[in-house]
């Protein structure tokens, strides 16, 4: 028997390094991680969508606008999706049509993005003073029904695609600011927050680099599923005549022109119901997918 | 305390109650986990017994598998879990497994009972006190309403619960840690278990509640003459408050013994590192820790040696490359070490003081010269 | 016990932290006041590590961060190394955090689970300014190594790829990179194992000697608080019972919540001796404190001053102070006084804290 007590070795000794690092696996967690084919579709059709979009101009497709004199002509060679009552183009008509829904899916929800979560971040951190007014802006927001708003907002302004994103924009904020503030209380709480304020980091420097990360997880899963509402809000806009004005094509003013004609020839409104139906499906299933990845605890 | 290793001296214990049969007995048992990293091999082959009104401490490191063991004995493991072909275990002479999954219910409760760390997983937080006792009473002990709150109140009071009629209708969220531990451990009791499994029981406690909780333990199973496993990783906890004991590590038992022979005849490397580490009370302040250099072996698919090698002082060769089974010690029959050289014998000195003087051992861990021989 | 009073601080030249009359309160869930710490008053000189022990719920925590003004304290004043700090505001304070730090006891919830490990340990250089990008990069390096950690491998990691115990490694890298006057450690170890801990108590011991530190230590774990303390303040409910020395504090207990706390510990030895109760009864409600000496409805020496007279803080031996009406001496039995009044209603007071 010796000594139980060790020697303090002096100040210079240097400390044990670790037994070499490897990934911490003491608990693994036991999800099997199943392939979400929705989602994978999603991505998918989203992609192919906006890149049709983005090449419309490049693609060897007619003109959106040129009319021909086929009249509601079923699909063929010449026009693939056939073409509608004017004898314009259908397949050409939904991809420069697809360039309206992706403008407002980003833009209008980065817009609202941007704004939402600003708000809420700054609701939740500050609390106080902060927080009630951007709850009564919020409540206020959420008091009116979201399309008589929009069509009182596009009809008060010059109609066209700018005023279509930002009063789109507008309609998004309350939903980012809400979970974004749930969030931010969430976290604010935990000890890293505590402890960047002992280090003496500004609220500023808290909110962008301890919190916004943190954040951003949840809320860019709600951005997929805001991407679909909008995407729905604008084809109701168009369909009612107030979206972007004609003869720029955009899927709802479609689904409108194809209205009158519905018992002779749907399939001047199942073409653009199909796509409509295609897209908000793919960025539903994707936004639920990624608000699984990032946890229930998070969400709203 | 004077817990230093003695030499192998031949004190052999008398062992009047070897021939008493065991209440409890796990044999060879192997609980492991799939994950998408490979198998986890939670528990890897452990043989434990337990007779009647003995309480058994399990203590170990996180990880090292204590409640994944306590899980496979009451039957409530991970649905991924698998326990492997030849593990058995045998509550009263009967195998467990053949149980039939519908019976567990009978099982729970009236043969084996366990209490966990957190009360509040044990506890409903949206229904009363009296009515989650009342409840299990009447469902196994086929009470009356009134019959059963009176046991209930019984109970609680038998837990140490002031005023207990007026706690009976109460919430778990309005009692403090304490007096939530005290009911889960009144619920665990109310049908007169033969076997109580108390998993890390206080751990979540201050010292003075971790203090009533275990007297409260103990004076139960006197009265009671039940049998009890208690899980810690404190040694401190199991020191006063058991017969035996079992050491894991990396889901096996490294070594058992009687309570008072392992404290004064630790065989197992490990053991004694795990006390050494405790800072002592009588120790003077800034005394220096030994502490276990490194962390737990991951355990999915280990390599064969002794899975304490890379932080073993006494680590040779032949550890690096042989896996040790538990072996009764010569001296005792009832202490059991699973080491090739362990504290205490001729082998095992000569293994600890050629690793000092190398200053590191065959594993590639550097050795403090301070380390007990 | 409990008591007010400053009986214990020193008047040295060689103080670098002194807190007095810190008082805490907070304003809970349905408004009512919770009186979390109510006067409390302790001293560290340079290089000392004053311990911090009481139970769950006495106001350790509060304490902590009252110190490093987070939030500010009800009132009182802290005072490091000659400046006052309760109060001061903006780019004085700021300044003032580079001399104060603090680890936590939750090693996963003090680090953002997001940002890499360097980052978190360049944050406090980074925020404090003044040091070039460069320096920065060399010092946080040398502090990973510093802690034991492989600055190779867990420079570029996130938090969660590492243990609790490698966290809190990160945790004090984090805290030292600053290389502070005074380090204030809440619980670090109480959420780690036996090994893990004494890893890190090791740890600690070599920073603390390596940069000449000041640590207030905080912990529940009697032995753990005495390993590492020079002098220790029991507290109870808001409360300051006894402060001493380590060495003497548990050996011969002045206070009979010491005594109390002491006779709990569980001694990884078979042969000891186990108390009975040691103590009964839950801690109190901060809400609605007991009148006179807090620790009084579980004080068996209670008597029926008591309940009338708050005990203050006073030497009851050379060098051991207690806030208790009728201190223990150093033979101290159990036995309370003669008199001991049996018809204190305890049981009414033993308010549940939910
Ligand atoms: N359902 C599961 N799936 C995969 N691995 C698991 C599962 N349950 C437990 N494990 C693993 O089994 C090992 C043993 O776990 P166990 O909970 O028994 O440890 P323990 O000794 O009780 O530790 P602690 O002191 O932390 O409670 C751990 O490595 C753990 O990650
Ligand atoms: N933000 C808060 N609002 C209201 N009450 C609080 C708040 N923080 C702490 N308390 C209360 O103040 C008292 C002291 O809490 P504190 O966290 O300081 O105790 P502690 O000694 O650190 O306990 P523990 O050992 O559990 O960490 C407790 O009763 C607690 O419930
Ligand atoms: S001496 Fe060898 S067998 Fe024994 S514990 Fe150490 S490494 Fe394992
Ligand atoms: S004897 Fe009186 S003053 Fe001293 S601790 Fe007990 S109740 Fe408090
Ligand atoms: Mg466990
Ligand atoms: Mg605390």
């Amino acid at each position: 028997m010796t000594e139980l007590v060790q020697q303090r070795p002096g100040p210079e000794s240097v400390t044990e390094i670790e037994a070499p690092l490897e990934v911490f696996d003491e608990h693994v967690r036991p999800v099997r991680r199943r392939r979400d084919f929705g989602a994978l579709f999603g991505v998918v059709w989203i992609a192919l969508v906006a890149l049709a979009a983005l090449l419309a101009g490049v693609l060897p497709i007619p003109d959106p606008n040129e009319v021909t004199n086929s009249f509601s002509a079923m699909p063929s060679a010449d026009h693939l999706l056939g073409t509608d009552a004017i004898g314009r183009d259908v397949l050409s008509r939904i991809i420069y049509g697809a360039r309206v829904s992706m403008a407002v899916a980003i833009g209008a929800t980065s817009l609202s993005l941007l704004i939402g979560v600003t708000i809420g971040m700054v609701a939740g951190y500050f609390r106080g003073a902060a927080d009630a007014t951007s709850s009564l802006f919020v409540n206020f927001m959420l008091a009116f029904p979201p399309l008589i708003f929009l069509i009182a907002v596009v009809t008060a302004l010059q109609p066209g695609l700018l005023t279509l994103v930002v009063a789109l924009a507008l309609v998004g904020i309350p939903n980012f600011a809400r979970v974004a503030r749930a969030n931010t209380i969430a976290f604010a709480d935990r000890e890293f927050v505590t402890a960047a304020k002992a280090l003496g980091a500004r609220p500023l420097r808290i909110l962008t680099r301890e919190l916004l990360v943190n954040v951003m997880l949840p809320i860019l899963s709600l951005a997929l599923v805001v991407m679909a509402t909008l995407v729905v809000a604008e084809g109701s806009l168009s369909f009612l005549g107030v979206g972007v004005p004609p003869p720029t094509p955009s899927w709802g003013g479609m689904l409108a022109a194809g209205r009158e004609s519905l018992s002779e020839e749907p399939q001047l409104v199942l073409v653009p119901a199909l796509f409509f139906f295609l897209t908000v499906f793919s960025f539903n299933r994707l936004g639920d997918w990624a608000r699984g990845r990032v946890g229930r605890e998070s969400s709203i | 305390m004077s817990t230093g290793t003695e030499p192998y001296v031949d004190d052999v214990v008398v062992d009047d109650a070897g021939q008493q049969e065991s209440f409890l007995e796990v044999e060879n048992l192997r609980v492991w986990f799939g994950t998408p990293r490979g198998m986890v091999r939670a528990v890897d082959g452990v043989d434990l017994q337990l007779r009647k009104g003995e309480t058994l401490g399990v203590v170990g490191e996180s990880g090292s598998g204590k409640s994944v063991l306590s899980r496979a004995i009451m039957k409530i493991l991970a649905p991924n879990a698998r326990v492997l072909d030849g593990s058995r275990i045998r509550l009263d002479g009967v195998d467990l497994a053949t149980v039939n999954p519908k019976k567990n219910r009978h099982l729970w409760g009236v043969d084996l009972s366990m209490v966990f760390q957190d009360p509040m997983t044990s506890l409903t937080p949206v229904i009363t006190v009296g009515k989650q006792l009342t409840e299990t009473l009447r469902y196994h002990l086929d009470l009356d309403a009134k019959a059963a709150r009176a046991e209930a109140v019984r109970l609680l009071r038998l837990v140490g619960i002031p005023e207990p009629e007026k706690r009976f209708d109460q919430y778990p969220h309005e009692l403090s840690g304490g007096m939530r531990q005290r009911v889960t451990i009144a619920l665990a009791i109310s049908c007169s278990p033969k076997l109580l499994i108390a998993d890390e029981p206080t751990t979540a406690l201050d010292v003075t509640v971790q203090h009533q909780i275990l007297n409260l333990l103990r004076d139960l199973q006197a009265s009671s003459g039940m049998s009890m496993i208690l899980i810690t990783h404190d040694l401190g906890v199991v020191a006063g408050r058991t017969d035996n004991i079992a050491v894991m590590y990396a889901g096996r038992v490294v070594e058992m013994a009687p309570t008072r022979r392992l404290f004064s005849h630790m065989r197992h490397p490990y053991t004694r590192a795990l006390i050494d580490a405790i800072p002592k009370l009588d120790h003077p302040s800034h005394t220096r820790l030994a502490s276990i250099p490194g962390r737990p072996p991951t355990i999915v698919d280990p390599p064969p040696g002794c899975s304490f090698a890379a932080r073993c002082p006494s680590a040779q060769d032949r550890c690096t490359k042989e896996t040790p089974t538990l072996v009764t010690t010569p001296d005792s029959e009832r202490h059991s070490a699973a080491c090739f050289f362990p504290l205490g014998t001729p082998e095992g000195d000569v293994a600890r003081r050629r690793n000092i003087e190398a200053g590191v051992t065959a594993a590639g861990t550097p050795v403090l010269s301070g380390v007990t021989v | 016990m409990a008591g007010s009073g400053t009986a214990h601080l020193r008047d040295e030249d060689d103080i670098v932290l002194s807190v007095r009359n810190l008082t805490v309160e907070y304003v809970g869930s349905r408004g009512e006041r919770v009186f979390a710490v109510s006067d409390v008053s302790f001293d560290a000189r340079r290089g000392e590590t004053i311990g911090l022990v009481g139970e769950s719920g006495c106001g350790k925590s509060s304490v902590a961060k009252a110190v490093m003004q987070l939030p500010a304290p009800t009132s009182g004043s802290i005072v490091l190394e000659g400046a006052e700090i309760a109060g001061v505001k903006g780019a004085a304070l700021r300044r003032q955090r580079r001399k104060l730090q603090m680890i936590f006891q939750d090693p996963i919830s003090s680090l953002n689970p997001l940002r890499k490990v360097k980052d978190i340990i360049a944050e406090g250089l980074r925020v404090q300014g003044g040091t070039s990008k460069k320096e920065v990069a060399a010092r946080v390096q040398s502090m990973i190594e510093r802690v034991g950690l492989d600055p190779d491998t867990a420079a570029d990691r996130r938090p969660h790829e590492f243990s609790g115990g490698q966290c809190q490694r990160i945790s004090i890298a984090r805290a030292m990179v600053l290389d502070p006057e005074v380090l204030i450690c809440d619980e670090p170890v109480s959420a780690l194992d036996v090994s893990v801990q004494a890893q890190i108590m090791n740890l600690l011991e070599e920073m603390k000697e390596r940069y000449q530190l000041t640590m207030v230590f905080i912990a529940h774990d009697l032995a753990v608080v005495k390993n590492l303390s020079d002098r220790i303040v029991v507290m109870y409910l808001g409360k300051v019972c006894e402060v001493a020395d380590a060495d003497d504090l548990f050996a011969s207990p002045a206070h009979p919540y010491t005594r109390a706390l002491a006779q709990s510990i569980p001694e990884p030895d078979p042969e000891a001796q186990i108390q009975e109760a040691a103590l009964s009864g839950d801690l109190p409600s901060p809400l609605n404190p007991p009148t006179g000496c807090r620790f009084r409805t579980r004080c068996p020496l209670a008597q029926e001053i008591c309940a009338t007279d708050e005990p203050e803080v006073r030497e009851v031996r050379p060098g051991r102070f207690a806030a208790c009406h009728f201190p223990l001496d150093e033979s101290a039995t159990d036995e309370p006084p003669l008199d001991a009044s049996a018809d204190l209603d305890h049981s009414a007071e033993r308010a549940v804290v939910a």
